[in-house]
């Protein structure tokens, strides 16, 4: 994917702290949960950005706040050159046509009493101008072989699909509208394992033929490599790390990604024992209360007192060739056996 | 008190040179209005000390279930174990009387969960929870039972037992809460444990840990582990043989190497090669097509058969594949392994 790739979709400073408040009748705010704490990231077309982290580092509200589900403290989102958290009305409905999503569970974000024709035809009543009423079953019939279903399967029910044929409705429904960029959210952990390379697969052919940007979400870190095209790493609601596959597969600089990359188990037991294993000690802190400078510095085995007093931004450094938060960033392979 | 540690010893007929563990020709089935759906349909495996075997399957595989019927806490009705034996050291546990059975629980063979969460009771403290097993199960006094709840949770490196022993499950986080469940599992000394998914729920930075503290322990304490999971990477990081289960059986059982090397069961090799690397960016994704059968309508011959590159006629017919050896101490229910294992 070259730089001169048109960019679709923009964060900048994007920032969502959730209140924590105290009291009944006079609530007063004691302090702020800070899911997502400036977040920068950019999607060109065409391409999948994957976002990866632990539980609580954000990614899923970095989700809800790009398709408009959460509005952002502050910060802007630029979708083809709007900004998306300042529109209001039918410029703001039409915007959030080309922004869709997948969502995790296809066990609970179906309709148990819709049928499937109405749950993927459900965007076009919200957005009757896209296809004219004539038109909509021919347009959810051809949406359901688009992602492999049977078309004649319209009257029924999500119960009797299958975990991987309900996902397959899932990204029907987010396509219904002609999207530009679709978010997945952990799209496939819900997934048993023969399952989630078909819809991989689907994913990936469809980003082919409609020439979607994906924005993917994921904690499973071999998925995002074999998906991605440029991979964000996020940690208590920052990203500490960006770059192509290969920068951060295979040179990760921040120690963090590096503690990541090594925990993850290879299906190859002859590399065990071989490989450069960090275990990371204690949890991730608290976002009410994160800590100072460095957020990772509390977990860090290259903590030095600098990293408590100055907050490393996200940039290229003398011995990272693409963006890292570490004053102290070089790479090292953790991924390959020694 | 000291009758209920008598009771333990009696467990007749305990033979200390018989396997650790023996599980033959098990069936599980669970009588729904649906119909009978067999869950587990004679699995075989065994266990030696110190030994890390991995049941390895996607959901509905009859993993868990085999676990359950081996604890003897399946849910009855409507589950049944219908056949087969479960042998810890010759004793056959399916015909022991219920309460014997609680005692070989906790004292021989202990299980952890996936959920710790709700695994653990979220209204007594963990420091109750665990003290609880050893005046129940040793009759010790409230005093001396703390002080070994105490003593666990250090091992299990939980930080600042003595004040943490006071805390309620839901003041734990994910990792903290599965390593009392290990404690838990651990507090009585059994040399059998099952671990169902003990990692699932967990960040991977947390499972490297969980992981780690395991294989520490087992070997300190020379158990036998059964680790039940999905996830081929934890396999291949820590077992040592591998039991492949495709709806209800056992389709291969091998040392970890053998199996990720060169596979002698088809649905075991199309699982490998279905599976992203992380050191590896691939192309296209090798599918298994289809899904896996309803357990109440497993289909004839081999239950793989439909999903199956090599299948024949003679797949699609009973009886199906009895297990073949491969090697020694290895099998495969597939009538054409040679081909399987000779395809790379």
């Amino acid at each position: 994917m070259s730089d001169r790739t048109e960019v679709v979709l923009e964060t900048k400073k994007l920032v969502k702290h959730f209140p924590i408040t105290q009291g009944i009748v006079f609530k007063s705010k004691v302090g702020a949960v800070q899911a997502v704490d400036g977040v920068d990231i950019q999607l060109r077309r065409g391409e999948t950005l994957g976002v990866v982290g632990e539980s609580g580092c954000g990614k899923s509200t970095l989700a809800k706040l790009l398709v408009g589900l959460e509005k952002p403290t502050s910060g802007a989102i630029n979708v083809r050159g709007e900004d998306m958290t300042k529109l209001k009305g039918t410029a703001l409905r039409r915007a959030r046509r080309n922004i869709q999503m997948v969502l995790q569970d296809p066990y609970t974000s179906l309709n148990p009493r819709m049928t499937v024709g109405d749950i993927i035809g459900e965007p076009f009543e919200i957005h009757p101008e896209v296809v004219p009423r004539k038109g909509r079953d021919k347009a959810v019939q051809d949406l359901l072989d688009t992602v492999g279903l049977n078309p004649d399967h319209v009257n029924r029910y999500p119960h009797q699909f299958s975990g991987g044929q309900r996902q397959r409705i899932g990204i029907a429904r987010a396509l219904a509208l002609k999207p530009e960029i679709i978010v997945c959210d952990e799209p496939v952990s819900a997934l048993d394992v023969s399952i989630q390379a078909q819809v991989i697969n689907l994913l990936e052919a469809l980003q082919d033929e409609f020439g979607l940007s994906y924005i993917f979400i994921a904690h499973d870190l071999s998925v995002v490599r074999h998906i991605a095209d440029r991979v964000a790493v996020m940690y208590l609601g920052r990203v500490v790390e960006t770059g192509n596959d290969q920068e951060i597969y295979e040179n990760p600089t921040h120690p963090y990604t590096q503690a990541l990359l090594s925990a993850v188990p290879v299906p190859d037991p002859t590399l065990r024992g071989h490989r450069d294993q960090i275990v990371l000690e204690g949890d991730v802190p608290s976002p009410a209360n994160p800590p100072s400078g460095c957020r990772f510095r509390t977990r860090c085995w290259k903590a030095q007192s600098i990293c408590a007093e100055q907050d490393p931004v996200l940039s290229i450094r003398e011995r990272s060739p693409h963006a890292s938060a570490c004053h102290f960033a070089e790479p090292r392979d953790v991924v390959h056996a020694l | 008190m000291t009758d209920i540690k008598a009771d333990i010893d009696v467990l007749r007929g305990i033979d200390p040179n018989a396997p650790l563990l023996e599980v033959n020709d098990l069936h599980v089935e669970f009588r729904t209005r649906d119909g009978i759906a067999r869950a587990v349909n004679g699995a075989n495996f065994n266990l030696a000390p110190g030994e890390t075997l991995a049941i390895l399957g996607e959901s509905g595989c009859g993993k868990s279930v085999t676990a359950q019927a081996i604890m003897g806490i399946l849910d009855s009705p409507p589950g049944y174990i219908t056949q087969g034996e479960v042998k810890y050291r010759g004793v056959d546990l399916l015909k022991l009387p219920e309460k014997q059975r609680r005692s070989v629980r906790a004292n021989h063979i202990a299980m952890i969960f996936q959920d710790a969460l709700s695994a653990l009771n979220p209204v007594f403290t963990v420091g109750f929870q665990l003290s609880e097993l050893f005046r129940v199960h040793r009759g010790m006094s409230r005093a001396d039972a703390k002080k070994r709840s105490i003593e666990l949770l250090d091992q299990v490196k939980i930080p600042a037992a003595r004040t943490r022993v006071s805390d309620y499950p839901h003041q734990f986080s994910g990792g903290m809460r599965q390593r009392v469940m290990i404690a838990m599992a651990l507090a009585l000394d059994p040399d059998v444990l099952i671990a169902d998914e003990p990692t699932t729920a967990l960040d991977v930075t947390v499972q490297a840990q969980i992981m780690g503290l395991l294989a520490e322990l087992q070997q300190q304490r020379n158990m036998g582990l059964i680790l039940i999971t999905h996830d081929m990477g934890v396999v291949a990081d820590v077992a040592d043989r591998i039991s492949v289960m495709y709806a209800g059986k056992v389709v291969e059982e091998a040392g970890v190497y053998d199996i990720y090397s060169r596979p002698a069961h088809p649905y075991a090799k199309a699982l490998l090669e279905s599976i992203p690397r992380l050191d590896m960016k691939g192309q296209q994704l090798n599918v298994i097509r289809g899904l896996p059968p309803a357990l109440t309508a497993v289909p004839k011959g081999c239950a793989f058969n439909p999903r199956c590159a090599f299948a024949q006629d003679v797949c699609r017919q009973d009886p199906p594949p009895p297990q073949y050896i491969v090697a020694p101490g290895r099998t495969a229910r597939c009538h054409f392994w040679r081909d399987v294992v000779g395809d790379e």
